[in-house]
């Protein structure tokens, strides 16, 4: 048996990029491109380590439309085996819980997984709950905020890692089969080789829909309403002058006067 | 038996003040939807917490002190509240959306089938039985308005520091009733094996006050020892022990980092403040020797009251600051803590 690991990938705007909502209330990042979700870029690096020292391979898959093949072509490039995405009209406006059914019918599709990796969180929608709600639907064991994999066994089906809480850190023993969800502190992710990004972009990347997954999209249970810019924060920086004790005595002045401290 | 469920986080059979303000959300929505307001505390000490959350404004509590719940582990406490989740149909769960109690709230909506939103901003319970939040989405720089279904349990995780706790009432009580465990230890395949605390440190999350340092900490004029590696790590992490964290201890602050300071090694990645650090919203945020990336943007933009200590008064923090300090931190902070020592009479 070969180990297979998978991991879960997403484009977002560029963290530069100016995003906003235009006159039609719909999103808008203008001409910028897009990039991995930064959190995941630690996950495909693991997805690549684990499968390396284990001897197998890692497959990463995206879920959503069309320009999501551009986090998974990055993803080939870095060295990822195989990538594939998953859309289908029924996901238009699914929430989490719709995600959470695709991904784990994908993992299942690929048949035998030993471990599905995540990035913390995904930047664009602001959350981490599909993450948690996948390693449900697959009834897997959840490990988040993982900081360090500490020993793995494939074939004893063990994991031993460091979490990193609140309060510390915490080192946690579990069975696999396991979600994990990464931290920046994992590791170092690499940059896509040359050879990598042209392999990369001939590569064509097939697309599952949820009959090819044998599921089919629950309900939404949540519905976003609407979208809009946040109120501009109308801040004028008042440059407190003199030498360091002035500019100390300046703020502290500043400071009790709006009650802060 | 209809409700508003709140999860009270505990850490050592003690509550977490950032639960309160849960408690104090829910109170608003209880009303709303015209239900009773039950804190549910799970683990050592639940009773007394349980009895806590009395005096806050829970009229009922649900408690399970079974010995596998003892320290968070995420599949016993999601078996027991999926079950209540089922169980009672309650309108509503919410929790503060610490690491914990993001992944709870997740695991049980998941295991119910029900919606959850996360990271609300606002909460407010409208006529109909939804509940409508503000939720930032896009690292901030979007609001997303989005309503649950009053059909089934709808589930909210809640930003900390963006709700009020209600105030203590002493001679208020919950009704206070047990409930058993629904995993037993065999049944359970993660096992906590040690807890590492990061002791006398106030956490960044709950901070109503974050002292940050950046790149220029290796700016400090101490000399590093001879035969030091790296004199620029050495005089960073000199400066963040012994002239930021006096000032955080004056302020009662947390201390935080940019990216920037963590990658070189400045400070553990635990202090990172930003886009793949934590978000954070306090009073009062001081950033010293930062410039204000874009990443570190989103991850303290919110924060009420902006300082920014810095060398170079064209960087971007000062966009983003009330107040603007230009100058060398290592002479600035130490002036400042000196002054805020003299006139808080520390």
């Amino acid at each position: 048996m070969i180990v297979h690991v998978v991991v879960f990938t997403r484009s977002t705007p560029d963290t530069a990029a100016k995003v906003e909502v235009n006159s039609s209330g719909v999103v808008t990042w203008g001409d910028a491109a897009t990039v991995v979700n930064p959190w995941d870029e630690y996950a495909l690096e693991e997805a690549i380590l684990q499968a390396k020292n284990a001897g197998g391979k890692a497959t990463v898959i995206a879920i959503g439309p069309e320009f999501h093949n551009e986090a998974l072509k990055h993803s080939l490039a870095m060295g990822l085996d195989e990538a594939a995405r998953v859309w289908d009209a029924a996901l238009v406006g699914a929430d989490s819980l719709g995600y959470a059914t695709a991904a784990a019918g994908a993992v299942k599709k690929l048949g035998d997984i030993d471990l599905v990796i995540f990035g913390k969180e995904s930047v664009d929608v602001g959350t981490d709950q599909h993450i948690y709600q996948t390693a449900r639907k697959l009834g897997w064991t959840m490990l988040s905020y993982v900081s360090k994999i500490l020993a793995v066994d494939y074939n004893a089906k063990t994991i031993k890692v460091e979490r990193l809480l609140e309060q510390g850190k915490q080192i946690v023993t579990s069975k696999l089969l396991a979600v994990i969800s990464v931290m920046k502190d994992i590791n170092e992710p690499r940059y896509p080789s040359f050879i990598g990004i042209r392999k990369a972009s001939k590569a064509v990347i097939p697309e599952w829909s949820l009959a090819d997954l044998g599921v089919s999209a629950p309900t939404a249970q949540t519905h976003v309403t609407g979208l809009m810019n946040p109120p501009a924060k109308n801040v004028q920086v008042e440059m407190l002058d003199g030498t360091p004790e002035e500019q100390a005595a300046k703020l502290v002045d500043r400071l009790l006067e709006e009650k802060v401290l | 038996m209809s409700a508003v469920y709140v999860w009270i986080e505990t850490f050592k059979g003690k509550a977490l003040n950032s639960s309160w303000e849960a408690l104090g959300a829910g109170k608003t929505v209880a009303a709303g939807l015209n239900v009773p307001l039950t804190a549910l505390v799970f683990g050592e000490n639940a009773a007394a917490v349980a009895a806590e959350a009395g005096t806050y404004g829970a009229d009922k509590a649900l408690i399970c002190e079974d010995a596998t719940l003892n320290g968070f582990r995420l599949e016993p406490y999601a078996a027991l509240l999926s079950k209540l989740v089922s169980d009672n149909q309650p309108k509503a769960v919410l929790a503060i959306g610490t690491a914990r109690g993001r992944e709870l709230l997740a695991a049980s909506a998941a295991d119910t089938n029900s919606g959850l939103i996360t990271e609300a901003l606002t909460l407010e319970a409208q006529a109909d039985g939804t509940l409508k939040v503000y939720r930032p989405v896009y690292a901030g720089k979007i609001l997303s308005e989005a309503v649950g279904s009053a059909a089934g349990t709808q589930f909210v995780s809640l930003r900390g520091r963006a709700f009020k706790a209600n105030a203590v009432n002493a001679g208020a009580k919950a009704d206070v009733s047990s409930v058993p465990a629904v995993l037993a230890e065999a049944d359970i395949a993660t096992k906590i094996e040690s807890f590492e605390e990061e002791a006398g440190t106030v956490s960044l999350t709950d901070a109503a006050i974050i002292v940050s340092g950046g790149r220029a900490m290796a700016n400090n004029p101490a000399e590093a020892p001879a035969g030091t590696a790296d004199a620029a790590v050495w005089k960073a992490k000199d400066g963040f022990a012994n002239v930021i964290q006096p000032l955080a201890d004056t302020l009662g602050a947390a201390v935080g980092a940019s990216r920037a300071a963590v990658d070189a090694g400045y400070i553990s990645y635990a202090h990172q403040v930003g886009q793949t650090g934590k978000v954070v919203s306090p009073d009062l945020y001081i950033a010293c020797g930062i410039s204000g990336a874009i990443q570190h943007q989103a991850g303290m933009r919110t924060s009420k009251v902006i300082v920014a200590v810095n060398k170079d008064g064209e960087a971007p923090i000062f966009k983003l600051a009330r107040y603007g300090l230009v100058g060398d931190l290592y002479k600035i902070v130490p002036a400042l803590t000196a002054e805020l020592k003299k006139r808080l009479g520390k």
